[in-house]
């Protein structure tokens, strides 16, 4: 579905006269191989090359150096740009800036408006694509009037209308109130799971990661780690020294286990350390109100 | 303080008015607004407003809000009025005061201005009462299309228009936030003279503009990504149709037009 080999990108800052005064590299060799269905996560501190890369899957950049294939198309082919656009979906961080219509309908019909797709199918597309994020019944509201979830959700019908074999997703939830990334994270894993769609999902949210089939992290434009969460998150301190944060349960075991307690690698969820803790609060009465103390605390 | 600004101020019901092809409408106030200045006689100001009252019967708008349209134009009115009332050479002089004369001709001529006047915002504010921005715009881009020819980008600027239409209220959000943001760290924008006051708003449009233009680059590539390559080979998801209601519109339309024509060889 997506293949970056040896992918580069350098910033160029040139003055007036075309000089050049200084060349950033975001992305150095960037190797990634996603397959149609799976749901990837990539994770990486501001400035590692988590975006720009993102946006080198959509044509919106092109390599400095390397290659990037989408469903086996080029991203420098010229005659393949607008295909390759309407495969690969974008969803980017600010709900306001993305929705073009005055109408969450009519917003939704843009891409197939663009794509030059007959009338009665484009209200078809948009009927399917407004209720597979739930967000069929706001169909005739303004944009305006949405909550910051319920927007996002509407520039992800935007881009199903379009039928993309898969969707990256610029840290959706990045301006989104907890309940607004709730909401947005059940509808890209419904996505994912109903309609078979790839997800590439960009973030720096721990607890949104945890979903994913694999997890990629970048740093200082390069991958860093890569593999199932469980695999990933069972490197507290290689994460922590990458600056970036593991979700509450597992910093929560890896504390624990740091202090002596026998609790396996990888926890997860809440719900996983609790039933590894178990064991120790079955054993005596006091131990478990002290237990109390711990979940309520680490919410997350 | 910024939030009461809206355009377009569509009165949403259901009428005959509203069903209407946009296209209708517009062109329907264009020929209209001609026929005002075509008409000379008060026989045709008797027709104009005959065909207007009957249109703004039809749209079942509260005859307030079409009031509320003319209150911003209201000082122009009166100067226009009173200009041409006292200003007007004539020969049947019934009052005078130093250079400001009352005149059969000028009280005439003030009267039928102030029709004029009158009916083209009552026709043009009637005009945004029933139709919604969305579909104006989408109007303007089918009745420009000739233009094409001209080399005019009309696509391209009616999409503007209604990303403009959809921005307002997202940067008047924005700019009250902006406010609020100066003002609790002590910007003072109530007190002082008309200079004063302008010049404290200067710290406020400079960080709405950059805001704005961030917001429109990051549109333009959410446009990109979304496959927008202007208006080639682009489908509507709601074309404008015309219904048969609509070609009897236009048979009105050109009815009254020429009635109002005719009125010119009309004595009164």
């Amino acid at each position: 579905m997506i293949l970056t080999k040896g992918l580069i990108h350098n910033y160029t800052k040139k003055d007036d006269e075309g000089n050049t005064l200084s060349v950033i590299r975001a992305l150095d060799g960037v190797d990634i191989e996603v397959k149609a269905g799976e749901f990837v996560a990539i994770l990486g501190h501001n400035g590692s090359g988590k975006s720009t890369l993102a946006k080198h899957i959509n044509a919106l950049l092109y390599p400095s150096g390397g290659e990037v294939w989408v469903d086996g198309m080029n991203t420098e082919d010229a005659e393949k740009l607008w295909e390759i656009r309407q495969r690969a979906g974008m969803i980017f961080q600010n709900p306001d800036n993305q929705i073009i219509g005055q109408i969450v309908e009519e917003d939704v019909g843009f891409g197939p408006e663009n794509l030059g797709v007959p009338t009665q199918e484009i209200r078809e597309r948009v009927d399917e694509s407004l209720k597979a994020v739930g967000m069929l019944e706001y169909r005739e509201k303004s944009p305006n009037r949405l909550s910051g979830g319920q927007k996002q959700r509407v520039s992800i019908a935007g881009v199903i209308a379009m039928h993309p074999g898969c969707i990256i997703m610029d840290e959706p939830t990045a301006m989104l109130d907890p309940s607004g990334r709730k909401e947005v994270i059940r509808a890209a894993r419904a996505l994912n799971d109903v309609e078979r769609i790839t997800i590439l999902l960009i973030t720096h949210y721990m607890e949104e990661v945890i979903y994913a089939s694999r997890v990629i992290v970048m740093d200082g434009g390069r991958i860093a780690m890569q593999g199932t969460p469980r695999e990933v998150f069972s490197h507290v301190e290689k994460l922590k020294a990458l600056h970036l944060d593991v979700p509450a349960a597992t910093e929560l075991a890896y504390i624990l286990k740091k202090n002596g307690l026998a609790l396996p690698d990888g926890i997860l969820t809440k719900e996983e350390l609790a039933a590894a803790l178990k064991p120790y609060f079955s054993a005596s009465g006091q131990e478990s109100e002290q237990g109390e103390h711990v979940n309520p605390g680490r919410e997350c | 303080m910024f939030r009461e600004i809206t355009l377009g101020q569509y009165y949403q019901t259901d009428s005959l008015l509203h069903r209407l092809d946009p296209r209708v409408k517009v062109a329907g106030v264009f020929f209209y607004i001609i026929s005002l200045f075509l008409i000379d006689r008060f026989a045709g100001y008797l027709a104009a407003g005959a065909f207007l009252f009957a249109a703004v019967a039809l749209s079942r708008v509260p005859f307030r809000y079409i009031l509320n349209g003319m209150r911003p134009v209201l000082f122009l009115l009166s100067i226009t009025v009173l200009f041409n009332l006292f200003l007007t050479p004539g020969e049947h002089v019934l009052w005078r005061f130093w250079r400001l004369q009352l005149t059969m001709e000028g009280g005439r001529f003030a009267l039928k201005m102030a029709f004029r006047l009158i009916f083209l915002i009552t026709a043009s504010t009637l005009m945004t009462l029933t139709t919604t921005p969305n579909q104006m715009t989408d109007a303007l881009e089918k009745l420009l299309r000739p233009l094409r020819r001209l080399h005019v980008p009309v696509h391209e600027i009616a999409m503007m228009m209604s990303i403009a239409l959809r921005f307002i209220p997202i940067l008047t959000e924005e700019l009250d936030k902006i406010q609020k943001a100066q003002m609790a760290r002590g910007a003072d924008f109530e007190s002082g003279g008309l200079l004063a006051r302008v010049r404290a708003m200067v710290p406020l449009l400079v960080p709405l503009f950059i805001a704005a233009f961030r917001r429109a680059n990051d549109l333009a590539m959410a446009m990109e990504a979304r496959c927008y390559r202007g208006g080639e080979g682009r489908t509507r998801m709601k074309p404008l149709r015309y219904q048969r209601r609509d070609g009897v519109a236009y048979l009105v339309l050109i009815l009254y037009f020429a009635a109002a024509a005719a009125t010119r060889a009309v004595p009164f």
